[in-house]
């Protein structure tokens, strides 16, 4: 590994990272390189830790084993200096109900001692109005729809200057506009510079708007860099549609391949696909060999390697969560 | 509120809670209640129910005492108790610990200014039962100079002093109570359960004193002395049980305080 000791250029770093909860342990020696001015997509099922690991960075939570930075700084030793620079939505929104976003968002800048008192009131309405809640600014949080509370939470992130902004699901419970405009704000705020870490178990999100990715499965970190190289690992697939569906399977299975039916409703033509690795057969000798047994091609595809066929390849198909 | 610190910020929460203003309207209607059913039953003075009743129709700043005697068992305990068990494990339990302390707040000013807020409520709310005693008093009663309890008498102004030491008296007991509170309110991200306990407290520990076999815990109490302030209405002023009180609950103070750092500062926020 090199480039990981000079941590100078990492917005995040952590070593041997890990986290209990009595027997159970929901992060594993996780080892994270966020550089700055990154986009950096942590993605993961439900469960496999992601949360976890964001509270450990912002020293909500203490590790079990494992030290990590944050802007440079030990974590959760200098969280004094550190916090003030991290804009942060930990699992969701919360807010006090009877308070107006408004005064929510006043209460919370006036907590951290080190914001600048005299420009509180601009800076606030300023970020309502980033998310696009100057219009409900007054109104009491217990009248805000599950998005705008979200949008809210947005809001508190990004009450000053940040350098790291980490964002766990923030485009949870929001509509499409929403979303895509969540995804432009978190744009222009890593063109001017920040950091952000965002995490979701969305790939198409990450997909969109991250330059790297780190996946997670089951508490440990299971791939990690830019999103080109992820893709680079990923693997070609092959899809075939035809109506003798089971000589196509026997066919491929013994051409080395491990083909499966995907699912398809109504028409009379099934598609069978498959994986294709370093040591099976190139596409054209799968044609050859379908056609020499009888198998009806009438269609026949090659996917590039793809990132969602990567996460399905870390992280498990199906709906059971590991663990 | 926009230019103000944490402190402030707390201290205008807890009054804009609805909640807040029913407990302190429900301490206030206590001593009204007193006054009103002295007046309907204006009989001789019977001797029964609570020290100082008998002197009510006789002067309307009676009923101020009367008001904070009676509620001092029972109804300021509980109160504390929803004020003091919400320190905490009601923002754990909301989610907004988590952004207070990503704010960020350092653990221990959040606990400090918590506790501050809390005692501020304690004092809050024995002023409102002694104002609400002293404004029905003098609606329903003659006001007048009073005769203390070591037989010489003072004016109605030099009273008046006597009710807020009292009412002060009071608050003062009540910190031995919310240092507790705020430390169960670090055990539990629930804040009902650290109400509950909190009640629950006060009250075994009011039976506690009331049994001769444990007389070598009664003065550890935060209880103990609660009902003291009798020597407040003594000329000269008898210092010695405020005094002896403070001194309590600054221990509880600073035992609960501890405990409730110790607890806090390491506490993982998962909720
Ligand atoms: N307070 C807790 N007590 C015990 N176990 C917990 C606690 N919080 C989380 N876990 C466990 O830790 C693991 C990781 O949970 P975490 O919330 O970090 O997942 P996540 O990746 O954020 O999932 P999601 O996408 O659903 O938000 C899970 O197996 C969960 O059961
Ligand atoms: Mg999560």
């Amino acid at each position: 590994m090199t480039g990981v000791s000079d941590t100078g250029d990492l917005a995040i770093h952590t070593t041997g990272l890990g986290k209990s909860f009595g027997k159970r342990r929901a992060v594993n020696n996780l080892d994270l390189a966020v550089p700055r001015g990154s986009v950096f997509g942590f993605l993961g099922p439900n469960g496999s830790g992601k949360t976890t690991t964001i509270r450990m960075l912002l020293g909500l939570a203490t590790p079990s084993s494992g030290t990590m930075s944050v802007l440079s700084q030990p974590m959760p030793a200098a969280a004094g200096e550190v916090l003030p620079k991290v804009g942060a939505l930990v699992e969701g929104p919360a807010f006090h109900l009877f308070l107006s976003g408004r005064a929510n968002l006043t209460r919370l800048d006036s907590a951290d001692s080190t914001t600048d008192r005299s420009t509180r009131t601009r800076r606030v309405d300023a970020a309502l109005e980033k998310v696009g809640l100057g219009k409900s600014a007054r109104v009491p949080v217990h009248a805000y729809s599950l998005g705008m509370k979200q949008r809210l939470g947005i809001a508190n992130a990004l009450l000053r200057e940040r350098e790291l902004l980490v964002l766990d699901e923030p485009t949870n419970g929001l509509d499409p506009q929403g979303t895509r405009e969540v995804r432009h704000l978190i744009s222009a705020l890593a063109e001017e510079g920040t950091t952000v870490f965002v995490s979701s178990h969305l790939l198409s999100e990450i997909e969109q708007m991250c330059s790297h990715v780190a996946v997670m499965s089951a508490g440990n970190l299971v791939a990690q860099g830019t999103l080109e190289q992820l893709r680079a690992q990923g693997r070609r697939g092959v899809k075939v549609a035809t109506p003798d569906t089971s000589v196509a399977m026997a066919v491929l299975s013994r051409l080395g391949l491990d083909p499966h039916i995907e699912p398809l409703p109504g028409g009379e033509d099934g598609i069978v696909g498959a994986v294709l690795g370093p040591e099976t057969p190139e596409p054209e000798r799968l044609v050859e060999g379908l056609v020499a047994a009888g198998v009806r091609v009438r269609g026949f595809t090659v996917q590039p390697a793809s990132l969602e066929e990567r996460f399905v390849a870390l992280t498990g198909e199906g709906f059971d969560l590991v663990q | 509120m926009s230019s103000r610190g944490l402190l402030a910020n707390e201290v205008i929460l807890l009054y804009r809670r609805r909640r807040t203003w029913a407990m302190l309207l429900a301490l206030g209607a206590v001593p009204v209640l007193i006054a009103v059913a002295v007046r309907l039953t204006s009989g001789p003075p019977t001797g029964r129910g609570p020290a100082f009743l008998d002197r009510v129709a006789g002067n309307g700043l009676f009923v101020a005492i009367t008001g904070l005697l009676v509620c001092i068992p029972l109804f300021l305990p509980l109160t504390v108790a929803v004020v003091a068990g919400d320190t905490i494990a009601g923002e754990a339990g909301s989610g907004t610990l988590r952004y207070l302390l990503t704010a960020p707040v350092s653990r221990p000013r959040l606990l400090l200014v918590k506790f501050t807020v809390a005692v501020l409520f304690c004092l809050s709310a024995t002023v409102m039962v002694a104002v609400c005693g002293l404004g029905i008093g003098s609606l329903l009663f003659p006001v007048g100079p009073v005769t203390l309890l070591s037989g010489t008498t003072i004016s109605a102004p030099a009273a008046l002093l006597r009710v807020g030491l009292i009412a002060l008296y009071v608050a003062v007991s009540l910190i031995g109570l919310t240092a507790v509170g705020l430390f169960i309110s670090t055990l539990t991200d629930v804040p009902v359960g650290a109400m509950a306990a909190i009640a629950v407290l006060a009250v075994a520990a009011q039976i506690l004193g009331q049994l001769p076999q444990l007389d070598w815990l009664h003065p550890w109490l935060f209880t103990h002395h609660w009902l003291g302030f009798a020597d407040l209405l003594r000329d000269p002023i008898r210092w010695t049980e405020f005094g002896q009180n403070a001194l309590l609950q600054g221990g509880y103070l600073l035992v609960f305080g501890a405990l409730a750092y110790g607890r806090f500062a390491s506490k993982d926020v998962l909720s």
